[in-house]
């Protein structure tokens, strides 16, 4: 028992180190809280936004990646982001939906409602087109999306967003009557792979995106000038115009400066020539704004280890609450049986819930990056400890169990001194268990801004560097086999020698 | 509450306690007195209620009518964690805690209760001896004992802490004959040295015969017969008395008296 207060005692302490490390990292609380949606060009926007902020004296952080519309969009309302890159058609028909709101003036009177202010046109737009294999385009002679109709053996694959969105896919089959049946959703840069692999004909591009160059792709005229008009802008919140005047100025500046040719370019350098994000826009910024700053250049092993520290709190964190509120969970389960059933059942299902649904619930209750990660892998880490105590207990043979309370012992000192010694190694098993998910599951909190490996693999898929992935997939593994093996190590310590003896006879 | 004279007393008395398990009636409205000092034997064929008996006396379970005195105290919920500090409790399988060595397992208690180390030392090595137990065995985890050694260590266990009463659960029940016999020599003298009161159960009438200096035969949760072992021959309360002791004749007798 002793032994066992040890090992939790030390993983405490590791996870107190990795945070220390974390805020050491991320330096004190920011003023200013940029974010960017999961794609390249939010990405760098959001850091050309962030760099004029950190220029005007204000400190700064760029939340990157954070998620879809809907998400970051939420995150601004409610205050966990202060600022993000946005496009007035995605304003218009995804996030005031069905309101019917269209032109720039009726979008800021509705944005005023929720206390979001939009920045004049940054200079371009993205619109949404349908784009296919210039070659394939070819020999069905296809110009014109009215063209598809006539065509419906054509498989289309689409990013998940526009699948969905009112903007997207069900709109547009409607309204140029579409027959095509073979359509399903996907990530956005891996579309382009399919296109490329020829697993698809169609997808939907961004007119901004680099690759419609670089895949020798044709847009197809949208002739029945179904998708709206997409500007580039930044939202922030009403109150920074107090807050930090300094900034909203700053961000005055990136007003019309951005060209479409621009915005291609850094695109392409970004995803096509594999030019670190934080290099073109820093390049970007010295030409334009003469803006000298310095290129945060990380190596590869700081950045992994940047990762790793941040992939080990989140996984100590959540882990050691899971174990130190679990095992009692199990007793409790194991003395009372009806509040047993019902603890037992209670975790069974929150294992139930797919790992994502349960992020993105958090993030209404803890807002986004650490702390929503954290309780939703506190969550998921529950049941195998839990079961595991239960059954451990469970399964001591009666007469030992007997035998303690015929001694005189008292059921605290019996739990103490017998039972929990008894199920240690059971309980040790449950704990192995958890943390293995724990580790890979903490990928996904890259999701919700929480970094650690996830982000890696999630900014290796959207530039397309496999590299990149490899740094955050190949760490996640070894780390999940250090984790098993460290409790390996702890059965040593922790399961008395007694039961780890084969019987004599 | 006046100054009793436990030796005039019985150490141990049940009255009228029923215990049922489901719609199995365990023990059927049993009273019955333990003398101090004596070995009393429990014995009956398999689901009589005599280890239920025992769980009652040490307050493992509860009767649903009825009560359980010891030493003038009823036992109840509130007072049972020190009324089991007074009686030592062995059964059949030795019941040791896998997970500690045999010199622990015997001072788990009195470790629990504080006492100094070199008290806990002198009182193990004193069991050690009366158990027949070697000293270097005791740093030997149960799993690398064998079954006789495992039942001496329960015993010393049961014997830490000095107790007045010694509650034996068929001790020797699953050990082999030559085990079995060694051990029973070694254990009558320590019952008789230690002034203990003891209540052994078995289904074994030679057992019965060797230890009992009182026998109480059960059959069906009701007590048939109470005394010594020749009244059981000579004076039989029941026809069952007879036909018990009689089919636990070893067959090596009935084929000896057969033979010319």
């Amino acid at each position: 028992m002793i032994a066992f207060a040890r090992v939790v005692a030390m993983l405490l302490l590791c996870g107190v180190v990795a945070h220390g490390s974390i805020s050491s990292v991320c330096g004190a609380s920011p003023e200013v809280i940029i974010g960017s949606k999961t794609f390249t060009e939010s990405v760098i926007l959001g850091d050309v936004a962030a760099h004029l902020v950190q220029n005007a004296g204000t400190r700064a952080v760029h939340r990157r990646a954070l998620g879809g519309t809907r998400l970051v969009w939420d995150a601004l309302v409610k205050g966990y982001i202060d600022i993000y890159p946005e496009y007035t058609g995605t304003i218009s028909e995804e996030i005031l939906a069905r309101k019917g709101i269209h032109g720039e003036d009726a979008i800021r009177k509705a944005l005023a409602g929720y206390g979001i202010r939009m920045s004049a046109s940054l200079g371009f737009s993205n619109n949404y087109a349908l784009g296919m294999k210039k070659e394939t385009a070819k020999k069905f002679d296809l110009f014109r999306i009215s063209d598809l109709r006539s065509h419906p053996e054509l498989i289309f694959g689409f990013s998940n967003e526009f699948m969905d969105r009112g903007d997207g896919w069900p709109g547009l089959r409607s309204r140029y009557g579409l027959p095509q049946r073979n359509v399903s959703g996907m990530d956005h840069d891996l579309a382009y792979r399919g296109i490329e692999g020829g697993f698809i004909h169609v997808t939907d591009l961004y007119t901004t995106d680099a690759e419609i160059g670089y895949y020798g792709l044709r847009t197809l005229e949208d002739d029945l000038h179904y998708f709206p008009v997409y500007t580039a802008v930044l939202l922030y919140r009403a109150d920074l115009e107090e807050r930090a005047p300094g900034v909203v100025a700053a961000l005055k500046k990136l007003e019309g400066r951005i060209s479409e040719p621009d915005m291609i370019k850094m695109n392409e350098l970004a995803k096509i020539r594999k030019v670190p994000e934080a290099k073109v826009v820093a390049d970007f910024l010295a030409e334009r704004f003469s803006l000298k700053s310095a290129v945060a250049h990380e190596t590869m092993t700081e950045r992994v280890w940047r990762h790793t520290k941040e992939h080990l709190y989140l996984v100590s964190i959540s882990l050691l609450a899971a174990i130190l509120i679990s095992i009692p969970l199990g007793i409790i389960a194991e003395r009372k049986s009806g509040l047993g059933q019902i603890v037992l059942s209670i975790v069974s299902i929150i294992q139930t819930i797919p790992s994502l649904a349960l992020l993105v619930f958090m993030i209404p209750l803890l807002g986004i990056g650490g702390p929503p990660a954290i309780a939703a892998l506190f969550l998921y880490s529950l049941l195998p400890v839990v079961r595991n105590t239960y059954a451990g207990l469970r399964d001591i043979p009666p007469p030992v169990r007997e035998s303690a309370e015929a001694l005189g012992l008292p059921p605290w000192a019996r739990l103490r001194l017998v039972e929990l010694p008894l199920a240690s190694r059971e309980i040790l098993a449950g704990i192995k268990t958890s943390a293995v998910i724990n580790v890979g599951t903490a990928t996904l909190g890259a999701l919700i801004g929480a970094g650690g490996y996830g982000q890696l693999i999630l900014t290796g898929i959207r530039l397309d560097d496999v590299s990149l992935i490899l740094q955050g997939a190949i760490p996640a593994a070894l780390l999940a086999l250090f984790v098993q093996g460290v409790f390996e190590l702890a059965e040593l310590v922790v399961v008395p020698k007694g039961l780890r003896l084969k019987p004599l006879d | 509450m006046p100054e009793v004279n436990l030796s005039a007393h019985p150490v141990i008395e049940l009255r009228d306690c029923v215990k049922t398990y489901g719609r199995v009636q365990a023990v059927n409205s049993i009273s019955l007195q333990i003398p101090a000092e004596k070995t009393s034997v429990l014995i009956g064929p398999s689901g009589c209620g005599k280890s239920t008996l025992l769980r009652l006396v040490i307050g493992l379970i509860r009767p649903d009518s009825g009560h359980v005195y010891f030493e003038g105290n009823e036992v109840l919920p509130d007072v049972v964690f020190s009324l089991r500090r007074r009686m030592g409790y062995v059964i059949q399988e030795g019941g040791l805690f896998p997970h500690l060595s045999a010199g622990d397992n015997v001072t788990l208690m009195a470790r629990y209760l504080k006492w100094n180390i070199v008290r806990i030392r002198k009182r193990l090595h004193e069991l050690a001896e009366i158990a027949r137990f070697p000293i270097d065995g005791l740093s030997r985890f149960p799993a690398q004992i064998s079954g006789g050694q495992r039942q001496r260590v329960s015993l010393m266990r049961a014997l830490m802490l000095d107790p007045d009463v010694l509650l034996l659960d068929e001790p020797l029940g699953a050990l082999d004959p030559m085990i079995r016999a060694d051990l029973q020599t070694d254990l009558k003298p320590i019952f008789q040295s230690l002034k203990k009161t003891v209540i052994l159960v078995t289904h074994d009438m030679g057992e019965a015969a060797f230890f009992g200096d009182r026998i109480v035969l059960l059959r069906a949760g009701e007590i048939v017969q109470t005394g010594r072992l020749d009244e059981f021959f000579h004076t039989p309360a029941d026809p069952f008395v007879t036909h018990f002791i009689n089919a636990q004749r070893s067959p090596l007798n009935r084929i000896g008296r057969d033979m010319p």
